[in-house]
């Protein structure tokens, strides 16, 4: 049998057109993806602007019949979202308290622990936590705090959910730095005769804390911007409350109230400027570090 | 891909060769392959070889020595265009498969006249032994009848001695196999294709001992049909199983000849201090 | 006791905390839905009543179920060319220089994004346009919460797939080449058979995202409680149920609520289980 194992000039050049065509059909589709998120921003950055000063950051949301006055006469509506700046900074805040801690320590169990049984389901935990919907978690904030503990929608409920919703990417961060850490460091420090938890906590966790602080970082910025749970939780308030058993309010809960009451509309978008600005700050901080204070080993 | 820095030299008027350098290079008569006053960069003027010309003999076996970095693989790459995988490389002078500029003709034509082996076997894990000896049909999209596929992937295994160990596990896939059965799977793939010249790059470097065997008995049976090119980092390989040999040393094509007398009469001391342990 | 056990057990104790958190949370939220369960049993999940009229109230989770998967899946429906692309854009073709860095950048903007500012821009920018073609009188619905969703849900689709894409060995991508093979047909017979299950494992994570997510879907779904005709028309997602009517719940809805928070969150847990068990097969 005889085989012409030839490739025909047409056989190429339709391999090359092909090989042409699927080359920028990919390129076009992935640069496709980026319009929304220009469109996104010019729509915040062109809407929002103009409501953004001082009294912004300063002052309270105001209620609707102002903002109605402000609106017929053509003016800014006055007030800002101070209550929500406050509001998001405690629960965020508290959330953090409860969840870095935890999630370092438990980390640090991971990494040490890799082939432990309990490890492992830990770690399988772990990584089922980070799937639950956010929504779910505020649930869960409402049945364990508000409930029973605040006996009515609080700050810390807020926290409660959202610490939960922060923990899984500080364990995993801090178990994939540490773990990246070579053995001989910390064979040497045992070397040293030093004890087992002063090698941990002052050579081998401060080697990896750009690891670990990029991972609180992009933990904190993941609840920073969530909504779901807190309307579940927070509920909102129309006055800058420090009490964390009280009703709280946060910056992307009083978007939610700006977008559902007619008045305040104009609002929303400079408040949602100024969330995705403390977002991008927060991402822009934990990419910083993990350069900056990386150690190298 | 082995480093490249050692050669990487920018190209002097000192590189065009001496008389009694050129002298060492043999020439070869109505070669398949003429390679032309090549030179090859991975980016920049730093090139990684220099100035290379040589014709490569007929069913014969060629090998290429020296050290690390020598330039020896950048060579092979650069005979079926291998090298332009990686971005920037650009190279002067020409190779001439027939009376054609390999740079002239397009890329997958080439491979298809010029096929490769590689240094660690790399059957297609997700394909079958079978698909893989056909992978450079169903790859450029041609067609064939099931009778002929099972013919070529019988021939092809055969040639490389595999026939009998495979033949009832056509539809399995290659990974099981040991890594000579799957460095001689590979050879078959080249082979399959029917292509002048067959490039091996190091092909027994991650193998054991009997299995290089059976792979060097094996070219030597291939030189019937193919035109054989093999880079490789073990003199006494190319002492055994090569006809002519190339020394390369810094980028550059030192010595070239009938590899029974470049080993026991070597015209450069370059050449002379590597094969005696000297350099490498 | 000494530090070095005082140490020893505060790690240990910080991941039995993690598993009572996890074990609370599925405790809790069985425990809330026992009063609906026993009011409906199994019909709950297949009864497509929502009914919140005293004396007539009737509760069941079917549109919800209905509208949360049609939602998620077309949202990935539509991701995958985009999100394919982009993987194969970072992990193949161009894996260093400005523009895939720019693009590496759009991609972590795009998951910085409150689920409530996509919302916003869906409502206001996006659904005038879709009321405007005529695909739905007022804009909302299905398809347009799914369109925002495909844009969320891009970053998570994409990144393991650039992962994996760039894990694919550069040998055997050789050997293709050296058979001739054109770039298009690498990716098709080398790349897509060795990364596709990790590629897969991707969008299945990527579906769990889309599953669970709440803001943009309420400000654009229509919230309607009937199941859903089509694509092009109203519904309403378990998640976006849950943030709209919690908050003044009582009684029989209160635990009918906390059930669909249960079947949410068991859907979400083996939609990332197959994600997961799809990876792990992979790196074993």
């Amino acid at each position: 049998m005889n085989i012409s194992t030839e490739i025909s000039d047409r056989n190429i050049k339709r391999r090359l057109l092909k090989d042409k065509i699927f080359t920028y059909g990919m390129i076009s589709f992935a640069f496709l993806s980026s319009i929304p998120l220009f469109l996104i921003l010019y729509e915040l950055i062109l809407k929002g602007y103009k409501q953004i000063n001082i009294n912004f950051l300063f002052e309270v949301a105001p209620d609707t019949m102002d903002a109605m006055i402000a609106v017929s006469n053509h003016e800014i509506i006055p007030g800002g979202i101070a209550n929500g700046i406050v509001g998001t900074l405690i629960i965020v805040g508290l959330a953090s308290i409860i969840a870095i801690p935890l999630g370092i320590i438990c980390g640090t169990y991971l990494s040490e622990n890799a082939e432990d049984r309990f490890a492992g389901i830990v770690r399988f935990i772990v990584d089922m936590l980070q799937g639950v919907p956010s929504i779910v978690l505020g649930v869960i904030g409402y049945i364990w705090i508000v409930k029973p503990v605040t006996g009515g929608f609080s700050a810390l409920a807020g926290s409660i959910a959202l610490s939960i919703m922060m923990l899984p990417s500080i364990v995993r961060s801090t178990e994939e730095t540490l773990k990246m850490i070579p053995i001989s460091l910390k064979e040497a420090a045992l070397s040293l005769g030093v004890p087992y938890h002063r090698v941990m906590l002052k050579v081998v966790i401060p080697t990896g804390i750009s690891g670990i602080l990029t991972g609180v970082m992009l933990g904190i910025s993941r609840i920073a911007g969530e909504t779901a749970p807190l309307m579940l939780t927070a509920l909102g308030s129309t006055a800058i409350q420090t009490n964390i058993t009280q009703p709280t309010s946060a910056i992307p809960l009083l978007v939610w109230e700006f977008y559902n009451d007619p008045n305040l509309v104009s609002m929303i978008w400079s408040a949602s400027l100024l969330l995705l600005i403390l977002i991008l700050c927060l991402n822009l901080g934990a990419k910083a570090i993990a350069k900056k204070w990386k150690v190298q080993y | 891909m082995e480093s490249t820095i050692l050669a990487e030299m920018p190209i002097t008027k000192t590189n065009k060769k001496l008389n009694v350098i050129q002298n060492s290079i043999e020439h070869i008569d109505s070669p398949v392959l003429k390679i032309d006053d090549l030179s090859v960069s991975y980016g920049g003027d730093k090139y990684s070889i220099r100035n290379v010309s040589a014709g490569i003999a007929r069913n014969k076996i060629t090998a290429i020595m020296g050290p690390s970095g020598c330039g020896k693989s950048t060579l092979l790459r650069a005979v079926n265009r291998m090298h332009e995988l990686y971005p920037n490389t650009h190279n002067k002078g020409a190779v001439y498969l027939g009376d054609e500029n390999i740079y002239k003709l397009n890329p997958i034509q080439l491979r298809r006249k010029i096929g490769m082996v590689f240094q660690r076997p790399n059957p297609f894990p997700t394909m079958s032994i079978y698909d893989n000896v056909i992978a450079g049909f169903n790859l450029n999209g041609i067609k064939l009848k099931r009778p002929e596929k099972d013919e070529i992937v019988e021939r092809s295994l055969r040639e490389v001695g595999l026939w009998d160990e495979v033949k009832d596990a056509l539809h399995n896939r290659g990974t099981f196999l040991s890594g000579g059965q799957q460095q001689r799977l590979c050879i078959a793939r080249a082979l399959a294709y029917t292509p002048e010249i067959i490039l091996l790059d190091e092909p027994t470097s991650a193998l054991d001992p009997i299995a290089t065997a059976k792979i060097e008995d094996l070219l030597v049976k291939l030189k019937k049909d193919f035109t054989i090119v093999l880079v490789t980092h073990n003199m006494s390989q190319a002492a055994r199983i090569s006809d002519y040999s190339m020394f390369m040393y810094l980028g550059e094509l030192v010595e070239y000849g009938k590899t029974k007398q470049m080993f026991t009469m070597p015209k450069d001391n370059r050449t002379e201090e590597y094969l005696t342990g000297k350099i490498g | 006791m000494n530090s070095e056990k005082i140490f020893k057990y505060l790690l240990a104790s910080s991941g039995i905390l993690i598993v009572l958190i996890a074990v609370g949370i599925v405790a809790t939220l069985f425990v809330g839905s026992i009063p609906s369960f026993k009011e409906y049993g199994f019909g709950f999940i297949f009864s497509s009543d929502w009914n919140p009229t005293e004396g007539r109230e009737s509760y069941g989770a079917l549109p919800f179920i209905i509208g949360t998967l049609m939602t998620s899946i077309l949202a990935l429906l539509i991701t995958f060319p985009f999100a394919f692309s982009i993987s194969l854009f970072l992990g193949e073709y161009f894996k260093h220089g400005k523009l895939p860095s720019f693009l590496r950048s759009v991609i972590d903007l795009l998951a910085g994004i409150p689920s409530v500012v996509y919302g916003l821009w869906g409502f206001y920018a996006l659904r005038p346009l879709i009321s405007e073609l005529g695909i739905n009188a007022q804009g909302f619905g299905i398809f347009t919460s799914s369109i925002v969703l495909a844009i969320m849900i891009i970053p998570y689709a994409s990144s393991l797939g650039s992962e994996v894409i760039s894990m694919v060995p550069g040998s055997l991508k050789e050997a293709a080449y050296s058979l001739g093979a054109t770039r298009f047909e690498v990716v098709r017979n080398v790349i897509i058979p060795n990364a596709g299950s990790g590629i897969f494992a991707g969008y299945i994570l990527a579906l769990g995202r889309a599953i669970g997510e709440t803001m943009a879907v309420t400000m654009l779904i229509g919230n309607s409680n009937k199941i859903p005709a089509g694509i092009f028309d109203l519904g309403n997602t378990m998640a976006s149920l849950i943030a709209n009517q919690f908050g003044e719940a009582e009684g029989l809805k209160y635990t009918s609520l906390v059930e669909i928070g249960l079947i949410l969150f068991i859907i979400t847990g083996i939609v990332n289980l197959l994600g997961k068990l799809i990876m792990k097969k992979l790196s074993a």
